[in-house]
């Protein structure tokens, strides 16, 4: 059959059109294959960049662990504050926003070069703090004007705040900012605002009080707003410490020993748990919270009294006549003394080729053990010690708890000196001489204590020779407090000591017979002692020795002071120093005493 | 001849040929546009506003259009293709002129209810033209070349309008569809491999007429990665999309890439990427069914079609219908660059919606008068 040219043109179509639609299939079967290569083969890759555009994970910070005193009385608390932070990422230029803020909120150009080095060593979406605290005004102002500041962002926020201000600086401590070389594997550290203990407790118990970071996993949208939360894991607080200190008898002494560079320590005789301890100067640890200005620390670290450390702890005193104790009960116990031998005292004592001097210029006469103590005859103990020997009097320091650090849960803490033959011969590479005895027997040479061991020592001495330690936090209520072991003593001897620190303040021989309590069911004993802080020389001596009050300030003795309250029963044991405070009769006792009468008073009502 | 007799048959009546349309069509057509009403109510973040609803209305007054269209004897439309060609070529050129500017592109007529784009128009009307001039060339005629200079003043002229405007998309779309009827009308075979290995150098003179933006859509096509955050943006995230929806999807109004707005013209241009996403592969698959069922139908009417003017017209409208459609997935798949190509029937815009239920009223009216002959003289004949 012959096709007609309009047959011919229909079976061109149909074949050309074929053509076409073969091809056409064969390209829809390449999107086909496509959707397949992306929706089969590449779902889970493509699922994860879908999940890691939407899902933005945030660290929610824990709220820090409260310090609370005995009695539950705050003494390092978290604040709302208010402050404002700026997203280098939202901003455009850093510099400029800054500029703009300036207006609002004055911004210095040292803060600037702090924020502008922050916003470059993290990543651009984080926060970076640029005024914190800002009164309520401020913050309404820069949250009005946010549509002119691109990147800021206003946030509330929590501070630590320290209400009792600086009256347990040295024991709380403070926090601050996270400094490059502290940032860890703990994220919470690179959330910006974070703060972490700088001192005191809030360092050392750090990781308790920090608590644990929570995280949210929340929806953002394209330009990183937060749409919705997807889940949440609630952060932990950090621990609520509780502190053996009692704020009443912290603030009493505080406030006693203001205006001198001192140190008291108080403490529960039979756990060791420290009711006050005390160091002034002391500094308001708000201040460094917020960032202490150079200026200011300048001040506290050139003061000649030394307000930034604590004295407690960290301060090595000779113990002066408070160390007696040590050397009698040490002769007792070796039994090379009876406590009524009598020693004569003319003020002098001549051991080897020079000469030593009892503090008293005319000299105690004839004084047995008890008399000794109460007038702290100097020549008694110098015999003593001699007889003794320096290693029975090293050995019973050191049951006493002197030469070493308990291991208290505050930074810094000193071992003290408790010297011995091994020691000197180990750091001078000299023999131990009998004049070395002599010195150490009246606890100058080179025995030194800190405030906290002389408290402890004391404990020990009234309690019954119950080696106990010192603590600082409320042992938790159903964890049992291990049993201090007994320092082996014979009671009667330590009666006698007991007898003569009665003495010094009961009796009229006593140097602080002044000091007694007058007040009805009062009473306390303890022991005076006055530190020189430099050798009286020869020629000095000669002339006339001078009156503490004559010296320069630096130069005059440590007044020291070691009690205990009551003397039946004792419960409480203290221990006072004043720097270059002079006679501890006279200086440190009546800390003591008020101290102590201020606690009975308390203990009545 | 048997088959002539039948086509002498008197004009059916309206009723008659009510009665013929497809339905089937019609459902898909409306299954298909029903799917891009739930994707902008769905990018709307589940609304009916700002997107669906306005599209529903074009949509139901484009089907009562497409009816209409369908209605008219062929003849009339093979009588209007010249006129129809002329007043499309007339708009592109006031809009050259007189345009709106939107979006770097100078493409609308403002008509008041609706910014009306010629070159959609321009599509269509090609088609119509194209195929009414080869209808009445003799089948010797075909292979002669003096007769390819009007075809090529037909696709050249909106060509150059169009890349003036500048819309590479369109012109593409325009070039092809045009190209395809001129294939299939008996174009000589050889002028197809010789244009095709001229265009090789065509490209190179493109690339340096390209605006900048275009010429970085390409750059950006070949190597996304180039610049994640910048133009390759609109492709990963595309790509991210359509990934992510894996095999079932995320469920209705459940797609993070679109709901977060990390999608970039999601209810225009690549809207295909939120079906993707929501409903994933199969999702994919059933849009993708729907579009081969309606080409399918065109293309099997365009063969059994006894006019060469109702071959060519099924046939030019069934490309076009693809290359939409081939054009705005690929993009979406990152296959093809980004150029501004809807997806048909589902996209959310008036001018494309018009042109596209238009292009299938021509095709239900082929279909309806497949038996319809038509002397190659003229229309009425």
């Amino acid at each position: 059959m012959v096709n007609s040219p309009e047959d011919q043109k229909y079976q061109l179509f149909t074949r050309r059109a074929g053509l076409i639609s073969a091809g056409m299939l064969v390209l829809t079967s390449g999107l086909i294959g496509r959707m397949y290569f992306l929706q089969v083969v590449g779902q889970d890759q493509y699922k994860l960049l879908a999940d890691k555009n939407r899902i933005s994970l945030r660290l929610l910070a824990p709220e820090r662990g409260k310090i609370l005193d005995r009695n539950g009385h705050s003494l390092a608390i978290n604040r709302t504050d208010y402050r404002v932070n700026i997203i280098p990422e939202q901003a455009d230029n850093v510099e400029e926003t800054l500029e703009a803020l300036n207006k609002f909120l004055p911004i210095t150009e040292r803060q600037k070069k702090r924020i502008l080095r922050a916003t470059r060593r993290q990543r651009a979406f984080l926060p970076v703090t640029v005024a914190e605290n800002l009164d309520w005004e401020t913050f309404a102002r820069v949250n009005i004007n946010i549509p002119d500041l691109p990147g800021i962002q206003p946030d509330m926020g929590i501070t630590r705040y320290y209400p009792e201000k600086d009256l347990l600086a040295h024991i709380v401590g403070y926090v601050s900012s996270v400094n490059e070389r502290e940032i860890g594997e703990d994220p919470l550290l690179e959330l910006p605002g974070f703060k972490i203990g700088k001192n005191g407790m809030e360092r050392i118990l750090d990781i308790r009080l920090r608590g644990k970071a929570g995280n949210s996993r929340v929806e953002v949208n394209v330009m990183g707003r937060v749409i919705r939360e997807l889940s949440r894991n609630d952060s932990v607080s950090g621990d609520t410490l509780n502190l053996t200190i009692d704020r009443d008898i912290q603030k009493f002494t505080a406030d006693r020993v203001r205006d001198e560079s001192a140190a008291v320590v108080v403490m529960d005789v039979h756990t060791g748990e420290i009711l006050a301890l005390t160091s002034t100067p002391a500094f308001d640890p708000n201040d460094f919270n917020l960032g202490i200005s150079q200026k200011k620390y300048d001040v506290l670290l050139n003061d000649a009294r030394k307000p930034l450390v604590n004295k407690t702890v960290q301060g090595e005193y000779p113990p002066g006549s408070t160390f007696k104790m040590i050397v009698a009960l040490a002769a007792l116990e070796a039994g090379i003394i009876k406590s009524d031998e009598k020693i004569f005292c003319n003020s002098k004592y001549q051991i080897g080729n020079s000469t030593k001097y009892c503090w008293k210029r005319k000299g105690h006469g004839h004084v047995n053990m008890v008399e000794a103590i109460a007038g702290s005859c100097d020549v008694y103990f110098y015999e003593v010690a001699g007889r003794v020997g320096i290693d029975k009097i090293h050995e019973m320091a050191a049951r006493f708890g002197l030469g070493k650090k308990f291991g208290i849960d505050i930074p810094g803490e000193r071992n003290g000196l408790n010297p011995s033959k091994g020691w000197k011969m180990a750091t001078r590479g000299l023999r131990w001489q009998g004049g070395d005895t002599a010195n150490v027997g009246i606890g100058q040479g080179d025995v030194l204590v800190t405030p906290l061991q002389l408290c402890v020592m004391t404990s020990r001495m009234v309690n019954g020779g119950k080696a106990v330690s010192p603590s600082i936090l409320l042992s938790e209520k159903d964890s049992i407090a291990a049993v201090p072991e007994v320092i082996p003593y014979n009671r009667q001897n330590m009666k006698i000591i007991l007898d003569g620190m009665d003495a010094v303040i009961n009796k009229p021989i006593g140097v602080a017979y002044a000091q007694r309590m007058i007040k009805k069911d009062m009473s306390f004993g303890g022991k005076t002692g006055s530190a020189q802080v430099r050798r009286i020389s020869k020629s000095e001596r000669d002339k006339r020795v001078l009156k503490n009050e004559e010296k320069p300030w630096i130069e005059r003795d440590h007044a020291l002071f070691v009690g205990f309250g009551p003397l039946e029963n004792p419960r409480y044991a203290i221990s006072v120093i004043v720097e270059h405070g002079g006679g501890g009769a006279k200086k440190a006792a009546p800390i003591a005493k008020d101290v102590l009468e201020f606690m009975f008073t308390k203990d009545k009502v | 001849m048997g088959t002539k007799l039948q086509g002498r048959r008197r004009s059916k009546s309206l009723f008659q040929k009510l009665s013929e349309l497809n339905l089937l069509i019609i459902v898909v057509v409306i299954m298909i546009a029903g799917v891009g009403f739930a994707l902008l109510y769905s990018v709307a973040g589940g609304a009916v506003d700002p997107w669906a609803k306005k599209q529903v209305i074009r949509f139901v007054l484009g089907m009562v259009g497409m009816v209409v269209i369908a209605m008219v004897d062929i003849r009339v439309w093979m009588f209007l293709a010249y006129p129809f060609y002329f007043l499309s070529l007339m708009m592109l050129v006031v809009v050259s002129i007189t345009g709106q500017t939107g979006m770097g592109a100078t493409r609308w007529i403002d008509l008041g209810f609706m910014n009306l784009q010629p070159s959609e128009l321009m599509k269509i009307a090609l088609i119509m033209a194209l195929a009414r001039y080869y209808h009445c060339l003799a089948k010797e005629e075909t292979g002669q070349y003096m007769r390819l200079i009007m075809p090529i003043f037909l696709i050249g002229a909106p060509v150059i309008l169009v890349l003036f405007q500048p819309d590479l998309g369109t012109a593409l779309l325009i070039i092809i569809g045009g190209i395809s009827i001129l294939f299939c009308g008996g174009v000589r075979l050889w002028l197809f491999v010789i244009g095709f290995i001229a265009m090789i150098p065509a490209a190179f003179g493109a690339w340096n007429y390209m605006k900048l933006y275009q010429q970085k859509r390409v750059l950006t096509f070949l190597n996304p990665e180039r610049d994640p955050l910048g133009a390759g943006y609109h492709s990963i995230q595309a790509k991210i999309a359509v990934g992510s929806g894996g095999v079932y999807g995320k469920g209705f109004v459940q797609g993070s890439q679109s709901q977060l707005n990390f999608l970039p013209e999601k209810h225009t241009d690549f809207i295909f990427t939120v079906l993707a996403e929501e409903f994933g592969l199969l999702g994919g698959l059933g849009l993708l069914g729907l579009y081969i069922i309606l080409m399918g139908y065109a293309l099997i009417i365009s063969m059994s079609v006894r006019s060469q003017f109702g071959r060519l017209l099924s046939f030019g409208i069934a490309v076009t219908f693809f290359l939409y459609m081939f054009i705005n997935i690929a993009m979406n798949l990152g296959m093809v660059p980004v150029v501004g190509v809807p997806l048909p029937l589902v996209s959310y815009g008036g001018s494309a919606m018009l042109t596209l239920l238009g292009g299938i009223g021509l095709v239900l009216c082929v279909a309806i008068h497949r038996d319809t002959t038509i002397s190659r003289g003229g229309a009425f004949a």
